[in-house]
């Protein structure tokens, strides 16, 4: 592998891996408000049950 | 048309686009003759640089929307587009600083105005987000973002004309009054990767900003029921 071709694979790899980073902190938020709606989802169902 | 219908559709035409773009960078433009392959760079570092710009300059849009509306909705929009410009904005940064070191044996130069008021426009939006995690939540935390995102604005033809204005021209000018300085099948190479980054950047807005509406949606529903 030449020089070019290490630096031209490194620079769309950076892009590559810029987006999967991104990805991988909106997944973990995504997993965060899903926690957070079945919270909601247990507290609706104590309040149903003690009304 | 809903939220729900967009984002998928989006994301589709933006994975397509971008698959077409990669395909057109790395196996139809021809090698330049004078970079060899490292010129390919190009058709991702020009593109991300494009879109960081176009990021804040639809956040400024954005800030002035709310400086005009006082919509709460607006001050969203403008925050996750400016996060998009920083994220495209490291990204362009990274890439340039690769290509800068096989084309001119140097990560980085401080001699080059397009560098440098490219860094500056980074770390100005990079402490928007300092300035604005220094104040509570509310109207006097939205205001002062948003000024401080339409001062930023200004920066932007700054940086984008420095390159014609700069006395070194280490930094090649590909883009003159004359028309683009490459050949056709070159241009259209990075005509359809600025397409794909702009279509990755609306994706990618658009998943963080219903993110952020959901995560502020269940936080007033929590209160209501505590």
């Amino acid at each position: 592998m030449t020089q070019s071709e290490k630096y031209t694979a490194a620079a769309y790899l950076v892009l590559f891996l810029g987006v999967l980073v991104y990805m991988v902190i909106i997944g973990s938020k995504l997993q965060r408000l899903q926690r957070q709606v079945e919270q909601l989802v247990e507290l609706v169902k104590e309040k149903r049950t003690d009304g | 048309m809903s939220i729900h219908l967009k984002l998928p559709a989006l994301a589709a035409a933006c994975t397509g686009l971008f698959g077409l773009a990669l395909a057109l960078a790395l196996f139809y433009a021809p090698e330049d003759a004078d970079q060899g392959l490292s010129q390919r760079i190009f058709y991702i570092h020009v593109p991300l640089a494009l879109t960081a710009y176009a990021s804040f300059g639809w956040g400024a849009w954005k800030a002035l929307r709310y400086l005009r509306t006082r919509d709460e909705r607006a001050d969203l929009e403008s925050y996750v587009a400016i996060h998009q410009g920083v994220i495209f904005g490291a990204l362009t940064l990274l890439t340039g600083s690769i290509w800068a070191r096989i084309s001119w044996g140097v990560w980085w130069s401080w001699g080059e105005d397009e560098l440098v008021l490219f860094l500056v426009l980074f770390l100005f939006y990079c402490a928007y987000f300092m300035l604005r995690y220094s104040v509570d939540p509310g109207p006097a935390r939205a205001n002062m973002s948003a000024v401080y995102a339409l001062f930023g604005v200004v920066l932007i033809p700054v940086s984008f004309l420095a390159i014609r204005l700069s006395k070194q021209f280490i930094h090649p000018v590909v883009f003159k009054l004359a028309g683009p300085q490459m050949a056709g099948s070159q241009f259209l190479t990075f005509c359809v990767c600025l397409a794909a980054m702009l279509m990755l950047f609306a994706t990618l807005y658009a998943i963080e900003l219903a993110g952020k509406r959901l995560d502020r949606s269940l936080r007033e529903l929590k209160e209501l029921l505590t």
